[in-house]
């Protein structure tokens, strides 16, 4: 970037480069918490059958030594080997094996996030691949009950067009107002969203900056403030200006390409920030200019934005700031959230960014949660169709967040008119999130990811996290990629708004629809089991 | 402007053992006597806490469980014996339309009179039965509040029970003619009276000054004589068709009062008013599948000023023979008839049965109530499991016979204040600065089924029955 503006960047760090490469990155838990447990009487007679049937690599006797370890039970597929030939317990010569469901898995995971999506989700960003099929993780959905969790994508038989994965385009452009700023594409559909310093710790933010150079996509500071740590990464960064302004200078809004005004936050639409007393740290309260210790809440709203005209002049004032930024405005979904949309782009904004109703937060009320602003399914294809009509659907980038989990949520977001996505919790879990709630209170996350306490941010090490993301990364395109050759698209681009290739397991799905092309005649439709499988792949 | 309205409050432990939901179950015979324990770093110090807690049992049955289920110690062990389970006992709390989590936060919000506050975002299902399918709006740039929940602005939860005219009529040409009698109450909502199972004599004190100490109504049998005079003002006595009667004087002390329904209430609101001119007489309707009717039939009526409308304590419809409709459709239903009738400000409407958590109580009204009546939230907030065993002889899990009048107090005033700032957070976001605007403002909230038609319904055909 030596052509910047002028008066745009007065100080620039060196950049610095992260490969894009998949590497192992195993759990920093000694014990993985398993599906099945194996478990071997005294029966047991050391024959070594058990060693030589297991494809999985369960079964384990070091070298030297006579009795089994403890089986990996993580690594067993269940009872469902009993199909393939590989069944220990069957060909056990004294029974002495037992193969049972793990009565702890009940106790992972939610509605929204199941177990088995939080086991696929490690199992991604431990080896940059989708989990094998014989693992049987239900991963694609959760269990909400609604919204992506019932919604399908309506794969036909054959793809109408053979593609290579490599023929397929998953970047999108950013900036589609042609007014003479950056066009700024990004490599994935995707980037990640605003977590403040604070809210997380400094090893979380910079795994995840690292993972979007990595992946030429974007990461945001949130509202706590712009480490100076991140600034090798300066040129993937978003940085926020949310209500409480907290650590928000001219300077640090110059560093970046991309600058996101946060008016509201899915999990607490219309409340302002929230960071509990015991995270505001001495390093917090220093980065934020603030007393240490004490609660802070960002106020709702903006005090000096009370109408579109008055956003419009924030926005100039950044665009002035920074003469090469594109602006994101991110707001959450009330009702008329396709008129904030609108009001938005006309305002000048390159990127509108909604979050969802269910988004994620590092504290918020439970009653917000659950209770305020419209889940973002039903706000992506408001927004898209009233961008449409008003006629300016190319010329804003519509961002969608607030419960997307993973690549299929990312591609039926994108299916109902979305642009591309940001994701936020799914990282967290990738970095080993159990998602048990306890970010906001006390000394913060228990797993060391969302703390600043510094004996626990200790647990998590900064190229272990960036592999660990860079890695979900690449299993997510990977399935991005698999869903757009079976559909027969080239690029995710194509895929925006086609509504036509979802269908919903609540409704009839007998509405004859757009143009018919051989991949929607219903008779080349293929049904997917309840599950949202096809049949025979 | 008034002065703020602030319940005051103070943390009262529960006196029974926390029941948590998760459990680390030890499988100590293959225990490798580590020095470096997992257990000893603990984040939240429990094993520790359990250890100590243990020593000093006095109770047989009372296990430990605050786990707060991190995993950290079941996946760190080093020889992999600990692990992790759900409390069987917090899955017995409740039933089915109080589920745990609803008994849970109930508890905690007694406990520390704060909002609940977690990180992540939310867990439970997409959308529900009941309240749960509907959602409140917020404000955004285009329709900006003033100013949110920690500005400047006060924020008033205040609603008034009586007659509103919706003109004033004069006499002759200079005074205005006598207004109805109007009760003012910091907050919408009422104390119910117990149901028949879950009455507790002992509660009754401890009800009244609850309600005295924060400036609300309790509902109560007309045969109870309050602890202390200067609580009459925030009692409204029941009188149900052989209840006894309330001596006069008493009466005249209260501003409310609720009677029986009955084909004579307007005689019988005549009756009392000859008695206590000012005060606010309420019927209490009950929705059976004739209630909804009534409560509209009763509100073309002079003489009636409020309604009371009461479902079943899951907010189910009374009595019916077909699937019971619920509390917030019953409550539109009555709302946007009253409206057509043109009597909407005539009467006031309350509602009760059903309402279990702060958000029930913005939706309810947001459905067409003026407020909310509530009962088991506050029973609950003495550690009752909701266990449904309440007969003599069995023991209750809670010991709520043994509870004292202080703890009580301070229990039931903690959720109440909980309650309220969590309304505040509601409007808050919603832009709304007054609960008395708040009512039947369909225009603040998104109802699943709409939603799915404007949504899914077009591009998917139509919602498979059954759903």
């Amino acid at each position: 970037m030596n052509t910047l503006p002028e008066n745009t960047l007065k100080t620039r760090v060196p950049q610095e480069e992260v490969e894009r490469v998949v590497k192992p990155a195993l759990s920093r838990y000694r014990n993985e918490i398993a599906k099945y447990i194996v478990h071997r009487s005294l029966d047991c007679e050391r024959c070594g059958k058990c060693l030589e049937v297991c494809a999985h690599g369960v079964h384990e006797r070091k070298s030297g030594f006579e009795y089994f370890g403890e089986p990996h039970h993580h690594l067993c597929i269940g009872p469902a080997c009993a199909n393939n030939g590989h069944y220990c317990v069957a060909q056990c010569p004294k029974q002495a094996l037992q193969i049972r469901e793990n009565p702890m898995y009940r106790a992972l995971g939610d509605f929204r996030w199941s177990a088995d999506l939080v086991l696929a989700t490690w199992k991604m960003a431990e080896t940059g691949e989708a989990p094998s099929e014989e693992y049987n993780y239900d991963y694609e959905c959760g269990n909400s009950g609604g919204g992506f969790d019932k919604l399908r994508f309506k794969f036909p038989k054959q793809p109408p067009v053979k593609l290579d994965a490599d023929q397929i385009d998953t970047s999108i452009s950013l900036n589609k107002r042609k007014d003479g700023r950056p066009e700024i594409k990004i490599d994935v559909p995707w980037y990640g969203g605003g977590m403040s310093f604070g809210s997380v710790s400094n090893v979380t933010q910079l795994s995840k900056a690292r993972a979007a150079v990595a992946w030429n996509t974007f990461t945001c500071t949130g509202e706590g403030g712009y480490m100076e740590r991140m600034r090798p990464y300066d040129d993937h960064v978003i940085t926020q200006v949310a209500t409480g302004l907290f650590g928000v200078r001219e300077e640090t809004i110059q560093r970046v390409p991309i600058v996101e005004f946060k008016y509201a936050q899915g999990a607490k639409p219309g409340l302002g920030g929230h960071l509990l007393g015991d995270k505001n740290t001495p390093a917090v309260a220093r980065m934020r200019e603030t007393i240490l210790g004490i609660s802070l809440f960002s106020p709702f709203p903006f005090h000096s934005v009370y109408s579109i005209e008055d956003h419009m002049k924030h926005i100039d004032w950044v665009k002035h700031v920074n003469r090469r930024a594109l602006i994101s405005t991110k707001v959450s979904t009330p009702t008329d959230v396709d008129m904030v949309a609108v009001g938005s782009y006309s305002a000048g904004t390159h990127i509108v960014h909604i979050d969802g109703g269910y988004g994620g937060t590092g504290a918020a009320p439970d009653i917000a949660k659950k209770n305020i602003a419209m889940p973002i399914e039903y706000a992506i294809g408001k927004v898209h169709n009233f961008l449409t009509d008003e006629g300016v659907r190319d010329k804003v980038t519509l961002i969608a967040s607030g419960g997307i989990r993973s690549a299929h949520d990312i591609a039926k977001a994108i299916a109902l008119g979305a642009d591309g996505v940001v994701v936020g919790t799914a990282e967290l879990v990738a970095l080993g999130c159990v998602r048990c709630s306890l970010c906001a209170s006390g000394r913060g996350c228990p797993r060391g990811i969302a703390t600043t306490d510094p004996e626990l941010c200790g647990k998590m090490d900064l190229d272990w996290g960036t592999q660990r993301l860079v890695n979900l990364y690449s299993a997510w395109r990977k399935t991005l990629v698999g869903i757009l050759q079976r559909l027969g698209l080239r690029s995710v681009a194509e895929l925006r708004g086609r509504t036509d290739l979802l269908m919903h397991l609540d409704y009839t799905n007998d509405l004859p629809r757009g143009v018919m092309t051989t991949t929607n005649i219903p008779s080349q439709m293929e049904q997917t089991t309840p599950r949202g499988e096809p049949a025979k792949k | 402007m008034p002065e703020k309205y602030h319940i005051k409050t103070q943390p009262v432990p529960p006196r029974r053992p926390r029941i948590g939901k998760h459990g680390v179950v030890d499988w100590r015979e293959d225990c490798a006597r580590c020095h470096n324990c997992v257990k000893k770093a603990c984040v939240y110090d429990r094993y520790k806490q359990e250890a100590d807690y243990i020593r000093n049992l006095s109770d047989v049955d009372a296990l430990f469980f605050e786990c707060m289920g991190c995993f950290s110690c079941v996946q760190n062990c080093t020889k992999n014996i600990l692990c992790l389970s759900i409390n069987p006992a917090y899955e017995k709390l409740g039933n089915q339309y109080w589920k745990p989590d609803i008994i849970k936060t109930t508890w905690v919000q007694a406990e520390t009179a704060k909002i609940p506050v977690s990180g992540a975002g939310y867990r439970g299902p997409f959308s529900g039965l009941g309240f749960d399918s509907m959602w409140t709006d917020m404000s955004e740039i285009v329709r900006p509040t003033r100013d949110g929940i920690h500005g400047r602005e006060y924020i008033s939860t205040s609603v008034d029970l009586g007659r509103k005219p919706s003109y004033l009529s004069l006499n002759g040409t200079k005074s205005v003619a006598g207004l109805p009698p109007l009760v003012s109450i910091p907050m919408p909502l009422i104390i119910d009276l117990s149901s028949p199972a879950h009455t507790l004599p002992k509660l009754d004190a401890a009800i009244e000054q609850t309600a005295g100490d924060t400036g609300l109504i309790a509902i109560m049998d007309s045969s109870y004589r309050p602890a202390d005079e200067a609580n009459l003002e925030n009692i409204a006595f029941y009188l149900g068709p052989d209840s006894p009667p309330v001596p006069d004087a008493m009466l005249k002390k209260t501003r409310l009062v609720e009677i029986a329904d009955s084909p004579a209430v307007a005689e019988r609101i005549r009756e009392i008013k000859k008695i206590h001119p000012q005060i606010v007489v309420a019927i209490r309707v009950e929705l059976t599948t004739a209630g909804i009717g009534r409560a509209i039939e009763l509100a073309g009526q002079g003489e009636v000023e409020v309604i009371h409308v009461v479902a079943d304590a899951n907010g189910n419809e009374l009595m019916t023979a077909q699937k019971p409709r619920f509390l917030k459709d019953m409550i539109r239903q009555i709302h946007t008839t009253l409206i057509e009738k043109g009597v909407r400000d005539e009467i006031t409407l309350m509602a009760g049965g059903g309402i279990a958590l702060p958000e029930h109580m913005a939706k309810a009204i947001i459905c067409g109530a003026d407020l909310i009546t509530i009962n088991l939230p506050l029973l609950v907030a003495l550690e009752c499991h909701l266990c449904d065993s309440c007969r003599p002889g069995t023991p209750c899990p809670a010991r709520l016979e043994k509870i004292d009048f202080k703890y009580a107090v301070g229990r039931m005033t903690n959720l109440i204040a909980a309650w309220h700032d969590q309304l505040i957070e509601l409007m808050g976001a919603m832009g709304m600065r007054e609960a008395r605007r708040l009512r039947g403002d369909v225009g603040r909230a998104m109802f699943f089924e709409n939603l799915e038609e404007e949504t899914f319904g077009k591009l998917f055909g139509a919602r498979k029955a059954g759903l």
